[in-house]
């Protein structure tokens, strides 16, 4: 398992994804990229869709990319990526490559849950070997906080604003991390940005599996959730504890969760934190809505609970 | 746009070579509040370093020597995990700080 | 080798011969035969390429960019809607100049939907910034297919090249074709030289820069210069096809009686075959009628143009689609490569043959009968084979 010192020494060696990229200060997606890049040994190849984290760190003639790295489009990494390591696999066979690289997607909610899905449902059908790592910020952060199907239930987006009729996004998420598992690939996992050792050790194991690999990490925009710049890991972690967003693995089908906290805290205590909510705390609807955010926290908890009762490691 | 290059010193397809944003963009203008260490209170956890966004805590044999504060935003993300309060956040104060 | 094959066999033959280390294909009528044969020398281990059976033409053209940014040399196909729907990225494939190959079996596009040939799709991708190339025949689409190969990779070029061949008319007819033998092809084609690939784990590289103001029109100029290498290129791979197979195609289009013709058809594609049946018969009544037909079209040879034409009393430019609200690209091109002259012919555009509309030669023979009697220049559309 990386611990941190494995993953600073590596870092040490060699920085993969380094400063001097434009991406707002507080941003949580570095910490996700440079600690999945620490965690894998080998040469690795990047693929991101267009976002916050490819206009940010890409801007010509600079790149904060210290690894081989592309971006075509937005709604299709998977595909490009698909192309990438099928060309490896010509040149190992015709003997022209020796060293085992590895492919690595990172992209955001909008180009994973919305725009990008097709192509990742036929990359992760077609069984390519890569890892795709969805930085979930739930939202169109890149232009400007549009609603995603990542984004919650109420939350307030600038294409799902607070109304005098509607307040905020009317639909529930969507649980992309369950349409992936049904893909039946070997590795599937839920991480947040507030457990980046967690994340290391899944990537470590993800990385174990040839084929298709899925981690699905919460990943804190202070700009877009209105937060403090300096509470990306206390919004990540609030979101865990309050089981929000479940640390788990669907490892060759098998369920286990990671992390089951003690205690029950209501959602609520995450959602008070963040002014994207707020409209919940101040209007007089908001605590029936909170009510049915709690209702749709705790289904999905108990069913996930169900699945690793069912299909757990042991089971 | 003096200092810019004329299209026939391009790359091919607009190709870089990886890792330049940190000579190119030095973000440490951007600072409002600078992380201060205080060695003496550092258990060298290494979470500050861990979360950096913008790779700026420095560390040499696995241990944290300072802020690349050329490129450190100030977003106080480092002084908020840190378990023993040996980061503080101060306000920067005129240019000479803000542009090292 | 002389093979009876329709264009489809022909192309797939080409594309076995090349052997790209990456083919990226989605089935649509009528290009699907294509992506068959294709998959039938993957699974009967007759090319070591790797086939990714994508889930759609925007996954085709995006798995090829990142398999050619990679280091493989690739190819694709597609028809109609499918290049509708990857024509995005066809543009960043020309904008990160990635030699990719890729036939269109051209067809027309919807709305109403149709599954026969116009030239509505090519039309679409010709301000995309790939190398645009018309074929009149199943031997010219698999000659030209491993032409395209080299004019696509040549350093001075590296953008995507399309071959157009007519949907049904080229790909579904069986034609007499002259094969290379693979080893002749293959040393023609030669072995590929990836740039900056992204599998050069040791150098670093960024392919996919986002460029603000201060750089974007600086790269865009920069990748018109691969088009202005294309013409010299294009010559030069020609001369190299003739001495291997000894076919010679000199110049960018082929001028078919044209030299001390009077009038003339400007036409793409397969239709070619039927005006030089109609120029045949109006020469045998006297009348000094010619034929142009150019096999590139983007870019397209301009000067070239003008120098063949313009000794013509009048010239009927004919599209096979149409570009809504103005005359038909076609006819803009010739007519804007006319211009600068002094003297020059007078033009008229004719839109024909949409959605597979039939063209024949009594059609070809009265629009060429019709120019005499026509006296100026119009902007208006004229219509071949159209009920009124």
């Amino acid at each position: 398992m990386p611990s941190i010192k494995v993953l600073a020494e590596r870092e040490e060696r060699g920085v993969r994804f380094t400063g001097g990229h434009t991406l707002c200060a507080g941003c949580a997606e570095p910490m996700v990229v440079r600690t999945v890049l620490n965690a894998i040994p080998d040469p690795v190849v990047v693929a991101s869709p267009t976002g916050c984290l490819e206009v940010a760190t890409s801007r010509f003639p600079g790149t904060a990319w210290n690894v081989p790295w592309i971006h075509v489009a937005f709604e299709n990494a998977a595909a490009v990526i698909s192309g990438v390591e099928a060309a490896y696999k010509v040149l190992r066979k015709k003997g022209l490559l020796d060293k085992r690289v590895r492919f690595v997607v990172f992209a955001g909610d909008g180009g994973t849950y919305d725009i990008g899905l097709q192509a990742l449902s036929g990359a992760l059908e077609r069984g390519h070997d890569f890892l795709y790592v969805c930085l979930n910020n739930e939202a169109y952060m890149n232009t400007g906080v549009q609603r995603s199907s990542a984004t919650p239930k109420c939350a307030a987006a600038t294409t799902a604003p607070v109304g005098e009729a509607i307040p905020g996004k009317p639909q529930e998420r969507k649980d992309l991390t369950e349409i992936v598992a049904a893909h039946g690939i070997p590795y599937v996992a839920q991480a947040a940005v507030s457990h980046l050792i967690d994340l290391a050790n899944k990537v470590e194991r993800a990385m174990n599996y040839e084929g298709p690999k899925f981690i699905n990490v919460l990943t804190t925009c202070p700009l877009g959730w209105r937060t403090p710049r300096d509470s990306a890991i206390q919004q990540a972690k609030q979101a865990v504890e309050t089981r929000y967003w479940p640390l788990y693995e669907v490892i060759e089908g098998r369920y286990k969760i990671n992390y089951k906290p003690k205690e029950h805290v209501p959602v609520e205590e995450w959602l008070k934190t963040q002014g994207r909510f707020r409209h919940l705390f101040r209007d007089p609807q908001g605590k029936e809505l909170i009510a049915q955010i709690q209702a749709e926290v705790d289904r999905r908890w108990e069913l996930l609970l169900k699945k690793e009762q069912c299909f757990g490691v042991g089971g | 746009m003096a200092g810019l290059k004329g299209w026939r010193e391009l790359p091919l397809g607009g190709v870089v070579a990886g890792g330049t944003a940190r000579d190119l963009n030095k973000t440490g203008s951007w600072r409002a509040e600078r992380p201060i260490w205080h060695e003496e209170k550092c258990i060298q956890c290494l979470q500050c370093w861990l979360h950096c966004p913008d790779d700026s805590v420095l560390i040499r044999g696995g241990k944290v020597t300072g802020f690349d504060y050329e490129h450190c935003k100030g977003c106080g993300v480092c002084a908020a995990i840190c378990p023993k309060d040996a980061i503080e956040m101060v306000p920067e104060r005129g240019g000479e700080c803000a542009r090292p | 080798m002389r093979k009876a094959i329709t264009g489809h066999k022909a192309v797939a033959e080409a594309m076995r011969q090349i052997e790209p280390d990456v083919v990226a294909v989605y089935p649509i009528t009528p290009q699907s035969e294509i992506a068959e044969y294709y998959a039938d020398y993957v699974h009967n281990g007759l090319v070591r390429t790797e086939l990714i059976p994508v889930e759609s033409e925007h996954s085709a053209l995006s798995a090829c960019i990142g398999a050619a940014a990679a280091g493989g040399r690739v190819m694709t196909a597609t028809s109609s809607q499918g290049l509708a729907l990857l024509v995005e990225v066809l543009y960043i494939a020309a904008g990160l100049r990635l030699p990719i190959v890729m036939a269109l079996a051209n067809r027309a596009l919807s709305a109403p939907i149709n599954i026969h040939c116009d030239h509505s799709d090519a039309y679409l991708a010709r301000d995309s910034g790939a190398v645009q190339i018309f074929a009149e025949s199943a031997q010219e689409a698999y000659d030209y297919t491993l032409m395209a190969q080299r004019i696509a990779e040549d350093m001075r070029v590296r953008l995507p090249v399309i071959v157009n061949l007519d949907g049904f008319t080229l790909t579904h007819t069986v034609q007499p074709v002259d094969l290379l033998e693979d080893e002749v092809a293959k040393k023609f084609v030669g072995e590929f030289k990836p740039f900056a690939p992204l599998l050069d784990v040791e150098h670093p590289v960024t392919w996919g820069a986002f460029a603000m103001s201060d750089y974007y029109f600086e790269l865009k100029r920069a990748q018109e210069a691969g088009m202005e290498a294309v013409p010299a290129v294009f010559l030069e791979v020609q001369r190299a096809f003739a001495e291997v197979s000894g076919r010679r195609y000199e110049g960018f289009f082929e001028a078919y009686k044209l030299a001390d013709a009077e009038y003339a058809l400007v036409v793409l594609g397969s239709t070619a075959g039927t005006a030089k049946v109609a120029v045949d018969e109006l020469r045998a009544r006297g009348m000094k009628v010619g034929l142009l037909k150019p096999w590139l079209w983007r870019p397209f040879p301009g000067p070239a143009v003008a120098e063949a034409l313009a000794h013509l009393k009048a010239v009927a430019v004919l599209d096979r689609a149409f570009s809504f609200g103005t005359m038909g690209a076609l006819y803009e091109d010739v007519a804007s490569a006319l211009y600068p002259l002094e003297k020059r012919p007078i033009l008229v555009n004719y839109i024909y043959g949409l959605g597979g509309r039939d063209i024949t030669v009594p059609q070809l023979v009265q629009a060429l009968e019709e120019l005499p009697k026509i006296r100026r220049t119009e902007w208006a559309l004229r219509y071949i084979g159209l009920r009124e």
